[in-house]
């Protein structure tokens, strides 16, 4: 298994070294076909959880038949454990404004939203400044695009991309039926472009330094750089740009505290990875060289010998049961069974085999559920019971 | 042929049309997917997941309901995977339902029992939820209970209330295991704009969405023998009571019905029809008032259109959502009411009996009718006109209960003085109904000719448009009538109070000109009514609907005005229509109740 055999850190995201203006500019006198093809060379995928090219996924925009198309840049930021995006739109704003006006370009759209999570309230009016000197400066290059801010209300579920739409059209934030694809049938119906802000941050990169530069680093099907939210039972946590493809292990030498059991990938939605699988498991996108362990957010959190693994999961279900939206069967009842039957199997009232009774039951989940919430509910609580059963019994 | 694609499902080839759903895809091989939160009247929802099937190559399992097959798609219905996921989900759902099944009002006709006993869901392993739920019971409507622990979060009532009613008084609130369905501040549905249509009803699988049932009541009304019971049958009850015991949608069973009623020990069983002939009268002439109000005394206060009364769902809609515009009702009562009034007036007089021991009970496809006969204004006979509703599916539960084999009862009348009625008071049942029976007698009174259109089956009324017009020109009118001739009357017809609605804006905002608009709540009309046999589909409707204009087709008279009963009480009783006994017996007033 080919991996970077040290962590690399890059500083692509957060440099200062770059000139918005003229990387707006230069983009907005290239073919829109170029930026795709560029985008796709890079192979960048989503940083939001689900890891869609984003190369096509503006292809496939800008491919739509509509006068009216929007962007938006996805800042919910709800993931346990995950704290990115604030930072990056704190620190290096424009980035991000300068990538959704170019998608914006690239796709044909005149209005863009950053759907901003309810908690960073605080941020808005930074972020206001920033787009007013921004549209001002679109305007004086004669090109029309205008951002607003979309504040969230703490749903975690409105981070779910059709959940989003939803809420930003005033409606209950619901998951929709897919197909049909916010490319085709976004927000208010029209094709849309909806990314990460770290995504955005990344196209940025891509749009200013070529595909080459961000292809170069990472390992196959998992290209360029990722921002990590790293925390838990760690002596630095914090915010790191490290190369895709790094192995587990490595990163715990780095970040771990020397008693490290164990570490969650990518927040509640993630898989727990245990301490003896720290050398087999590599970071990254979902292919051949990688195995499970997406990144989705990027959440890294670290547990060591202290913690309660069942404490652990039980956390993590509370926080499903209570942020699904309730709307489909699987995930609604399902989440409270598994809450409920992990401490009924823990209490005693039910014995152990009831664990894989439940082990079926996620994995019920992921094939039924209807959107990406209930459908990696299975991801934690199977590796968490599979790898600490005896923690789930006594 | 471009848009045809071909799949397979379980191995077998079909093409069918591109974007058509897996669910209706295996509809043409003759598989049944099994669904709940799919109705047929509504959006695809695809929350319930009972109709996962397997793509072949995909991971996870997809909602047919909610899928539209692809060129080459391999679709497995049945697999071990699909059946297996699918028993997982009615456990699941089993475990948060209040699956009290013998002691449920829906027993027998519930969607949810159905699947578990398909699927033979006979252990429970998972844990059950109800007792950690803080369930409500809604009983304080007069129509409608609500019971939050039988509620399988489907939406289909959400669905209803917004997209078929456009009332919104049902919504979804909360999230996660508290997500329930609920009113505007939880409050009961008695306190919110719930218009007690009762489309929730017909569209609820399961038992959380009820009828207030009088069962009870008008079997202890029967069996006290001090009490002289009389009952009444809407038009739609004839059409649709067979759906409930065993025969097919559409057909016909008035004779039966009435047979029914006496063997179940109603002293008199009459007909809501002619009191639908006498709304015509009323209702007809009220409109000629206006007409000439409007046109050649040009009161200010009066306007049109003149709206139909006689749906009490659509009654409380525009109480609610258009106080300011209760003027344009027609100030009649429904036919229900004016039955109602006349039973312990004109009736009680007739057949000399103390109108106190009269016990009045009408049998309706509706459940807004509960909720009219409880209004305060309607004690114009000096006791409460109607003392009991029960809808269709009430009445068949009698039926049942009365052991009566309907196959073998023979054809009666309804019984003398009001059960006489014309094929104008027929279809009342269906939308369009009461304008076409209304342009009948209105063209003839005006004109001395009978309504321009063959065989008087004004077509452009008929039919299943959410809105449709019709424009009749007055040529040629009586001498008392000079003042309409050459006039185009205009007339809409709207069901569905999603559509009340657009024609409501439509005459506010000035886009429309309309003289005179029948309004009903229910889709398709009464027939189509909440309180009519559970399930319910376009398709549904539209045999019921053939029925009624077959009743009508098939009656000897046609017209209300010709109702020899109706002749007979304006000599006797009220004199002429829109008299002072009329106005006091048979029109009514409306309550401003806003949002
Ligand atoms: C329950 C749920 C929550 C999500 N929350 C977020 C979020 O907070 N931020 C985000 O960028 N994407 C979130 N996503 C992923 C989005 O649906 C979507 O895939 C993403 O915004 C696409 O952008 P990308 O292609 O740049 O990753 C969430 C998905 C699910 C299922
Ligand atoms: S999986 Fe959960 S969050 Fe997603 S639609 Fe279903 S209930 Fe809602």
């Amino acid at each position: 298994m080919k991996t970077n055999f040290q962590l690399k850190k890059v500083d692509f995201i957060f440099n200062n070294e770059n000139d918005w203006e003229e990387v707006l500019s230069k983009n907005l006198n290239r073919s829109r076909q170029d930026i795709i093809n560029e985008l796709i060379s890079s192979e960048l995928k989503g940083r939001g959880g689900a890891g869609f090219p984003t190369g096509l996924k503006w292809k496939l925009s800008a491919d739509a038949n509509d006068e009216t198309k929007y962007v938006i840049c996805n800042a919910d930021e709800g993931e346990p454990g995950t704290f990115k995006d604030r930072e990056i739109l704190s620190k290096v704003p424009f980035k991000v404004l300068t990538a959704m006006a170019i998608c914006a370009y690239v796709i044909g759209a005149k209005e863009g939203y950053i759907y901003l999570r309810g908690e960073y309230f605080f941020l808005q009016p930074e972020i206001n400044n920033a787009i007013n000197e921004f549209e001002y400066y679109c305007k004086e290059i004669n090109f029309d695009f205008s951002i607003k801010i979309f504040m969230g209300s703490g749903a975690y579920i409105c981070g779910e991309e059709t959940a989003l739409f939803e809420s930003m059209e005033g409606k209950r934030g619901e998951p929709r039926n897919k197909p049909p694809y916010p490319s085709s049938y976004g927000y208010m119906g029209k094709p849309t472009v909806i990314n990460n802000v770290e995504t955005m941050a990344h196209a940025y990169t891509i749009c200013n330094y070529g595909a080459k530069r961000f292809y170069d680093l990472g390992v196959q099907y998992s290209r360029g750089s990722k921002l990590y939210s790293v925390s838990g039972d760690t002596p630095k946590p914090g915010i790191y740009e490290l190369e895709l493809g790094m192995s587990l292990s490595d990163f715990v030498d780095e970040f771990g505290d020397g008693d490290t059991k164990a570490v969650q990938v990518g927040g509640a939605s993630g898989f727990l990875v245990p301490r003896k699988k720290f050398n087999e498991t590599t970071i990254g996108y979902q292919g051949k060289l990688t195995g499970i362990s997406l990144p989705t957010g990027g959440s890294m959190m670290l547990f060591n010998s202290s913690r309660s693994m069942y404490n652990v999961l039980d956390n993590y279900l509370v926080f499903f049961h209570e942020e699904s939206c309730g709307q489909c069967t699987p995930c609604r009842v399902g989440c409270q069974q598994l809450l409920k039957g992990i401490k009924s199997v823990k209490n005693g009232q039910k014995n152990a085999q009831y664990l894989d009774k439940l082990l079926q039951l996620a994995e019920t989940m992921q094939f039924t559920a209807k959107c990406g919430l209930g459908q990696s509910v299975a991801n934690s609580f199977s590796s968490i019971v599979e790898n600490f059963r005896e923690e789930m019994i006594y | 042929m471009e848009s045809k694609i071909k799949i397979k499902i379980n191995g077998e080839t079909v093409e069918v049309e591109k974007g058509t759903s897996m669910l209706e895809a295996a509809k043409q091989v003759g598989v049944i997917i099994p669904t709940l939160c799919y109705h047929k009247d509504l959006c695809v929802a695809g929350n319930c997941r009972v109709c996962v099937i397997e793509v072949v190559g995909q991971k996870r399992l997809s909602p047919a309901c909610a899928t539209p097959c692809e060129d080459g798609f391999e679709i497995l219905t049945n697999s071990l995977k699909v059946r297996n996921s699918r028993k997982y989900i009615l456990e699941l759902l089993l475990s948060e339902h209040n699956a009290d099944c013998t002691r449920c009002y829906k027993n027998g006709n519930c969607e949810l029992q159905r699947l578990a006993s398909e699927y033979k869901i006979m252990e429970q392993d998972f844990i059950r939820l109800v007792p950690f739920k803080n369930y409500t019971i809604d009983k304080f409507s007069p129509s409608i209970i609500k019971d939050d622990s039988k509620c399988i979060r489907c939406q289909r009532c959400v669905r209803t209330c917004a997209e078929l009613q456009g009332v919104n008084a049902l919504a979804v609130a909360f999230k996660g295991d508290q997500m329930k369905i609920t009113t505007f501040f939880e409050k009961a549905l008695n306190d919110v704009i719930c218009t007690n249509c009762g489309q929730c009803i017909n569209h609820c699988p399961t038992g959380a969405l009820v009828e207030r049932n009088y069962i009870e009541e008008v079997w202890d009304a029967i069996a006290d023998k001090t009490k002289h019971v009389v009952v009444q049958t809407a038009p739609a009850v004839r059409v649709g009571l067979g759906e409930e015991l065993g025969f097919e949608p559409g057909t016909r069973l008035t004779g039966k019905m009435v047979s029914a009623l006496k063997h179940l020990g109603f002293d008199a069983v009459m007909d809501t029809d002619f009191t639908a002939d006498l709304t015509i009268m009323e209702e007809g002439t009220e409109l000629l008032t206006r007409l000439k109000k409007v046109l050649v005394d040009h009161d200010p206060n009066v306007r049109l259109p003149m709206a139909t009364s006689c749906s009490p769902g659509w009654i409380k809609f525009i109480e609610h959502l258009y106080p300011e515009h209760l003027d344009i009702l027609s100030s009649c009562k429904s036919p229900q009411q004016m039955f109602g009034a006349l039973v312990k007036t004109y009736y009680a007089q007739a057949r000399k009996i103390n109108p106190d021991k009269i016990i009045s009970v009408s049998i309706m496809p509706c459940t807004a009718k509960k909720f009219e006969a409880n209004r305060p204004e309607m004690h114009d006979s000096g006791y409460r006109d109607v003392d009991y509703v029960l809808t269709t599916r009430e009445l068949a539960i009698m039926i049942k209960q009365a052991g009566i084999d309907f196959n073998r009862l023979e054809d009666m009348h309804f019984d003398r003085l009001m059960g006489e009625s014309t094929g104008a008071g027929v279809i009342f049942g269906s939308t369009g109904g009461v304008m076409e029976a209304a342009l009948r007698t209105v063209y003839e009174i005006v004109t001395g000719r009978e309504v321009p259109f063959e065989k008087l089956n004004i077509i452009p009324v008929r039919g299943t448009e959410g809105i449709r017009e019709v424009s009749v020109k007055i040529e040629n009118p009586l001498k008392e009538w000079a003042f309409l001739d050459g006039i185009e009357l205009n007339c809409a017809v709207a069901h569905g109070l999603v559509n009340a609605k657009k024609v409501m804006n439509s005459i506010i905002s000035g886009q429309t000109n309309y003289h005179f608009v029948e309004f009903m709540a229910c889709p398709g009309g009464c027939l189509g009514g909440g309180g009519q046999p559970i399930p319910t589909s376009p398709e549904i409707r539209q045999k019921r609907a053939e029925a009624i204009y077959a009743e009508d087709a098939g009656m000897p008279l046609r017209k209300s005005h010709l109702n020899p009963e109706i002749i007979k009480i304006y000599k006797d009783f009220l004199g002429e229509p829109l008299s002072e006994k009329s106005h006091h017996l048979l029109h009514t007033k409306y309550v401003k109740r806003g949002m």
